[in-house]
């Protein structure tokens, strides 16, 4: 039977644009080009890797999300997947992360899946944590954080660098896997991939199509709230120097005043 | 007063410092309850008593070394079951984020990652976190159940609070899901006898500028003589010069100590990410355009090789 494996997406705002708030504190789409998540690049890629290895697999991406997340979609087909889910309804604005695991629960059930694969975390909210909470909705492993994934005879096994230790992990399959970027580079989409991906089929659904209640999503269905959100000071301006020689030992004198030395 | 469970990062019994700061944060909120798991769990308790710690509770079982986050999910959900606690505080490193965060979607309550502060509020604990590689600061709440916060390294400061730390055995029962992923190797990685990077006072980070793996010695020496870690940009960890566990950035550790020197490190925004926060920044670079100069307290433009073993040598003479 064909092993599918579904890739989780985020399009986000671009890390090196002036990110920020919109007026009510959720993440401005607007004023910064958004595009596929790097982190979930890893993802796509390990995932096309594990399909090229299988006998015969199918590799769906799937993204909750904005309009213009298809971008997102787009990018992850030219680079080889198969197809893509968009997950798109105007009362998804301002879910959470514990919201978000919802309905990516609910889509990857839909859609059907062995395996699922995520990136560390998302570049723009940075919590690296809805790869677990799938992982508890679904009901099945967590192999998270891997710098290394293989899946063989239905067994999922990896390598995830730690703190403490480095440690091998082994699951049974289905199971939700995330990456890192030690992982392995992402390839770039080909000129033939872009071309093929135009014709690739791209559903979408509306969270009608997922059972999902409009009051557990969205701003209003979120279990946390932000209260504030304020730009941080800019750093007052440093004393600059340029070594004539001396650089190091005026360096230790501003150490020293500073008592670090 | 309301309780405060407070998850213990620890190695065989040793308490990591992070936990002891959470201490500190706890006791803004209410009395600290300290869960401690796995091996080692009862050597905890002096520790987290001379911390703060009132009660401590305890669970040693194999399931927490030998299966991955859930079997620690399940004595957590435990011990929330058995204490009703105004919030539960987890050290934020990976695995705390994942297991705070599969605890929350259990018990129905709302998560918030990687506080940078936290105090008591009207409406419960309120946390202070960065945003957007720290150009933004928030503050945020828990709208929903019982508050589980994960909190950063260095957020606070490690007091000395003495309580009482009754150690108190933890009834856990194991999910299905507990022994669903097996580890089934573990290296530990080697001590460099440097300190803990996300828990260091000073940290002296090497870039590309650094430009091959035995020039970091540099490095290395200056770090010495501070008593710091060691910590390097991305382009160093992925040109093999210093190993990822080292990595400052967005991928990496998240740093914020008292002294950052960043040493041939351009400043891009995923390296700010990782090490904005910290109090003071130094930087060395060639480049007087390198957009670390934006942040720097005190910048050298000057070639790393000159100025970082000058540093090193008067940092050795001053200290004599
Ligand atoms: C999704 C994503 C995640 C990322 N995560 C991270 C992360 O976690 N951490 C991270 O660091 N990066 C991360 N990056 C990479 C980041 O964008 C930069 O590429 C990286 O930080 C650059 O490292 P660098 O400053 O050492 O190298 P460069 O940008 O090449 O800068 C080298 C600097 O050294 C200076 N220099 C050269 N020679 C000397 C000398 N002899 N003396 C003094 N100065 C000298 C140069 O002037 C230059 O400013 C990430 C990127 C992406 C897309």
């Amino acid at each position: 039977m064909s092993l599918r494996i579904v890739v989780t997406v985020k399009y986000v705002p671009d890390a090196t644009g002036d990110r920020h708030f919109a007026d009510d504190l959720t993440v401005d789409r607007d004023d910064v080009d958004g595009l596929l998540s790097e982190l979930d690049e890893y993802a796509v890629e390990q995932a096309l890797q594990i399909a090229e290895d299988a006998d015969d697999a199918e590799v769906t991406v799937l993204t909750v999300g904005p309009e213009d997340a298809k971008d997102a979609l787009r990018k992850a087909l030219s680079m080889g997947a198969d197809k893509a889910i968009h997950v798109e309804d105007d009362d998804l604005h301002g879910t959470d992360a514990i919201g978000t695991s919802l309905v990516l629960a609910k889509a990857v059930e839909k859609a059907g899946y062995d395996l699922v694969i995520s990136g560390m975390a998302s570049t723009d909210g940075t919590m690296g944590v809805v790869p677990a909470l799938l992982a508890e909705r679904l009901g099945v492993p967590q192999v998270t954080l891997l710098s290394e994934v293989s899946v063989e005879d239905g067994t999922v096994k990896g390598r995830r660098d730690g703190d403490a230790a480095s440690e091998q992990l082994e699951a049974s399959l289905p199971a939700v896997v995330s990456v890192t970027d030690q992982s392995g580079e992402a390839r770039y989409p080909s000129f033939k991939g872009i071309m093929a991906a135009k014709k690739k089929p791209v559903e979408s659904w509306d969270l009608g199509d997922l059972d999902v209640d409009a009051e557990e999503i969205g701003l209003e269905g979120a279990w946390t709230k932000v209260d504030s959100a304020t730009e941080r000071p800019a750093r007052t301006a440093g004393t600059i120097v340029k070594d004539e020689g001396e650089g190091g030992k005026q360096l230790a004198e501003f150490l020293a005043s500073q008592k670090f030395i | 007063m309301a309780e405060v469970l407070v998850y213990v990062d620890h190695v065989d019994g040793a308490v990591r410092k992070p936990t002891l700061e959470l201490l500190t944060l706890a006791r803004r909120v209410g009395e600290p309850v300290a869960v401690a798991l796995g091996n080692g769990a009862g050597d905890t308790a002096a520790t987290l008593a001379e911390h703060g710690a009132v009660k401590v509770l305890t669970h040693e079982a194999a399931e927490y070394a030998d299966y991955l986050v859930v079997p620690k999910v399940d004595a957590l959900q435990a011990a929330v079951e058995a204490v009703s606690p105004a919030a539960v505080l987890v050290p934020s490193s990976a695995e705390g984020k994942e297991i705070a965060a599969r605890l929350a979607l259990r018990i129905g309550s709302g998560i918030i990652t990687d506080a940078v502060d936290l105090e008591a509020g009207d409406e419960g604990p309120v946390a202070t976190q960065s945003a957007f590689a720290a150009s933004y600061t928030t503050k945020s709440r828990v709208s929903k159940g019982t508050p589980v916060i994960t909190v950063k390294p260095n957020s606070a400061a490690v007091e000395a609070a003495p309580a009482a730390g009754a150690v108190e055995a933890l009834a856990v029962t194991f999910s299905d899901q507990a022994t669903g992923t097996k580890v089934t190797g573990r290296t530990p990685r080697e001590s460099t006898g440097r300190p803990e990077l996300t828990e260091a006072a000073i940290v002296v980070s090497g870039g590309r500028g650094v430009n091959g793996a035995d020039n970091f010695s540099i490095i290395e020496a200056l770090a010495d003589s501070l008593g710091a870690a060691v910590g390097a940009s991305r382009a160093a960890v992925d040109a093999g010069w210093y190993p990822h566990t080292n990595q400052v950035g967005q991928t990496g550790k998240s740093v914020s100590p008292q002294l950052y020197i960043a040493n041939g490190i351009s400043g891009a925004i995923q390296h700010r990410a990782g090490m904005q926060t910290s109090k003071t920044i130094v930087a060395v670079n060639k480049d007087p355009e390198a957009p670390i100069f934006d942040l720097v307290d005190y910048g050298v433009v000057g070639d790393l090789f000159d100025v970082v073993p000058q540093l090193t040598d008067e940092v050795k003479t001053r200290k004599g």
